[in-house]
């Protein structure tokens, strides 16, 4: 804001040493962000890979096995996800029009809804343990005897989704972080990039998820 | 302040170290502790051109020496080569050739230390689980049915990564963001155009390694059955999986060493860089091939005719920027005022070894001569000429270089000069007969040869040891002269970039008084 002072902005705006302008120090993390969302993606694509390669050998096998997925639950955990990348935007929103009570709502349903979803997650996986669809030497289920190799569909569908469920459980931890730091009111119209590169990210587990549910859940 | 003050004696206690957020001190400790490791994994090598000796049992069984292997090429790749130059000389000195206080992330700086500590001491601790014996590649399904500490030292090599995806992150935002007032990109030393495009790699490629050692540490436990036979899986896809990354790996070795030489020959030629933006955009030339060639390496692992021949034809691609680089070099030198100085020795060396072993990869590149040639010593001693020819040559060479502005003092010139002979001179003599045997046939990684390999392979131990001798006396030089060297002053090459002309004698905690502007090339030499 052009009225502010100078000290009233060095106190709005925490500035580390080594940059020389607010913009520039923003600028930078998000840059850093972006990149580490490039990095995240490509560790990703090697399951995509793997999927796309077991995919094209097996498709009799993937279209077997996908059957044992509850698409409901599936879907409704979209729809979650979606939900959260809304208030994690509203959060923001909430920051650089200062309104301090509503960045703590959003933040507390985007938090409530990575819960929701690991709790649905949670119950998906106790379900096939009980019917010992595990990827490999754990895989114990009577029904899909054929095709001969069912467990590699397990396999990847517990790494993806497991390796997605990580970073929900990240995501989660970030979330709160950024929470204790709003409600010890750091966050203003001035300086609200964590939020911003903390919804970055947030959005990146929202989009894997998209990609997951359908490649998982709705093989034809 | 006082000029007394510098980046060593702001602060002292353990503490000032441990919790260091100077990047030139994060660089000192991952100096330190690659040059232990590569003291180390060379150790090992000694040890296996001894057992070499003969080809009878000489001082180890077969089981021994391949676990020593696997050790020596894990360590030197994981822990010496690929974090190298980019973490030590690169984070001491990019930031002050920018002109920047620091990198973008000094916090982050750190903990990718620590990262890349804590991964070393998981490679080392598996030596206690079981040495591991699949070599330094990992290959299915032998990584996932021998015994020993392979998800150990597997996941070492996937922590390590994130420490290299940390660091190249860091450096392509600093480059970015942090530079001075008036340093366009094409005012850049060229030593940051090679570090910025080894970045670009480090954080393209790594984390598809990480997948794929991941999938491996899972496959070993679980069997997922992605790449063991047994269970439906595809060994060949774990080589595809691999080699995406660890191709263009080694462009992240050697690109750095090329940064090093572009600054050296200038430097030590006292004229402007020739071709400046050719050199440029051949290092991210070769960033981009790097992507797209790693189906050279399986050429005989079943892969289509058609598809060898694709690889074979974009490897070729990758001589034309590497050959830019030697004749900008060659031309860079060409009516210069050239001074023999250690660092410019170390350069020539590398220009020379490098040149071998490029064209050697040409050779293996060519798909009927590396039926021949697969899997024999010929490839052994292409890399080590690329590895150590290259890379370590010019790491060498860059710390002579940066020896005054990191220490404050002059190295010995005659001990300095009389290493570099020792280590080419050792180090032709121990791997270019390797080409020899192993165009004749010697296959790489067996303990025991026929008899007539026999002088071949003396030859090259002996050699080994002079190699060896050669660096413990280059690095003996540079220890010493912290106690006995002349105190250096601020430019003693009379370079041009900023990290010569704007700083104290060793830079201060903050690198600059003020900040400095920039209103020409890094090459003008008045």
């Amino acid at each position: 804001m052009s009225t502010t002072s100078q000290t009233d902005s060095k106190r709005l705006f925490p500035l580390h040493d080594h940059f020389q302008r607010p913009e520039q120090q923003v600028d930078a993390s998000k840059l850093g962000m972006w990149l580490f969302l490039a990095t995240e993606i490509l560790l990703f694509g090697g399951l995509f890979v793997s999927y796309a390669v077991y995919h094209q050998l097996h498709p009799e096998l993937f279209k077997a096995a996908h059957h044992f997925l509850d698409v409901r639950l599936g879907a409704f955990n979209t729809v979650v996800l979606l939900f959260s990348s809304l208030t994690v935007v509203l959060a923001i929103h909430g920051a650089q029009q200062g309104k301090r009570e509503m960045v703590l709502w959003n933040l507390f349903l985007t938090i409530a809804a990575a819960a929701t979803f690991l709790v649905v997650k949670y119950f998906e996986y106790k379900h096939k343990f009980h019917m010992g669809l595990l990827p490999g030497y754990y895989f114990t289920n009577g029904i899909l005897i054929s095709p001969d190799e069912s467990h590699i569909f397990f396999g990847i569908y517990f790494l993806m989704t497991g390796l997605h469920g990580i970073h929900v459980v990240i995501g989660m931890i970030v979330l709160s972080w950024l929470f204790y730091r709003t409600y010890r009111n750091e966050f203003g119209p001035q300086y609200y990039s964590p939020l911003e590169i903390g919804g970055l990210y947030w959005h990146l587990v929202d989009i894997i998820w998209i990609f997951l549910f359908p490649l998982l859940y709705l093989i034809r | 302040m006082s000029s007394n003050t510098n980046y060593i004696n702001a602060k002292t206690g353990f503490a000032s170290w441990a919790l260091t957020i100077d990047h030139k001190r994060i660089g000192l400790m991952y100096l330190v502790s690659i040059m232990t490791f590569f003291l180390v994994a060379g150790v090992f090598a000694l040890l296996l051109r001894t057992e070499l000796l003969t080809p009878a049992n000489t001082i180890m069984d077969a089981k021994r020496y391949n676990q020593l292997f696997t050790l020596h090429g894990a360590i030197m790749v994981f822990l010496v080569i690929i974090p190298g130059i980019p973490a030590s000389l690169g984070n001491f000195m990019l930031p002050l050739m920018l002109g920047a206080k620091d990198v973008a992330f000094p916090r982050i700086n750190l903990l990718s230390y620590y990262i890349y500590l804590f991964g070393a001491i998981l490679a080392l601790s598996s030596l206690w689980v079981g040495a591991i014996d699949t070599g330094w590649t990992f290959y299915t399904p032998y990584s996932t049915t021998t015994d020993g500490g392979v998800v150990l030292m597997v996941t070492a090599a996937f922590v390590l990564g994130f420490s290299g995806i940390f660091t190249g992150l860091n450096f392509i935002v600093t480059t970015h963001k942090l530079r001075a007032p008036g340093m366009t990109w094409f005012r850049m030393p060229l030593f940051i155009w090679g570090i910025y495009a080894t970045a670009v790699i480090q954080i393209m490629a790594t984390p598809v390694l990480a997948i794929t050692l991941l999938l491996l540490i899972i496959e070993r436990t679980v069997g997922i059955g992605i790449f063991d036979p047994v269970l439906g899986g595809d060994p060949v896809l774990f080589q595809h999986f691999f080699w995406f990354y660890s191709h263009p790996a080694v462009y992240i070795m050697i690109l750095p060493g090329m940064a090093v030489v572009s600054e050296i020959v200038t430097v030590f030629s006292q004229k402007r860089i020739f071709g400046y933006k050719q050199i440029a955009f051949s290092s991210i030339a070769i960033a981009v091939l790097s992507f797209l060639v790693w189906g050279h390496h399986m050429f005989v692992s079943g892969q289509s005719e058609l598809v060898g021949m694709i690889f074979s034809v974009l490897t070729f691609l990758v001589a034309i920027p590497s050959g830019i680089k030697i004749f900008n070099w060659l031309a860079t030198m060409y009516k210069g005022s050239i001074s023999l100085k250690t660092p410019m020795l170390w350069a020539l060396g590398f220009i020379f070894l490098f040149t071998i072993g490029g064209i050697t990869g040409i050779f293996l590149g060519t798909l009927s001569v590396d039926v021949h040639l697969h899997d024999t010593y010929f490839v052994v001693a292409h890399f080590h000429y690329v590895m150590v020819g290259g890379t370590f040559m010019a790491f060498m060479g860059g710390l002579f270089y940066w020896w005054p502005k990191i220490t404050g003092k002059m190295y010995s010139e005659f001990w300095g000069a009389a290493s570099t002979l020792m280590v080419v001179i050792g180090f032709n003599l121990t791997f270019f007969v390797q080409f020899i045997m192993g165009s004749q046939g010697m296959p790489r990684r067996y303990y025991s040869y026929l008899d007539q390999f026999q002088i071949y392979h003396q030859i090259s131990t002996v050699g080994s040891y002079i190699l060896g001798l050669g660096f413990v006396m280059a690095i003996w030089t540079l220890l010493r002269a912290l106690k006995t060297g002349k105190p250096a002053t601020k430019n003693p090459w009379h370079a041009a970039t900023l990290e010569w002309t704007h700083t104290e004698v060793m830079p201060i905690e903050h690198n600059f008084h003020e900040q400095p502007t920039v209103n020409e090339g890094p090459y003008e030499y008045h």
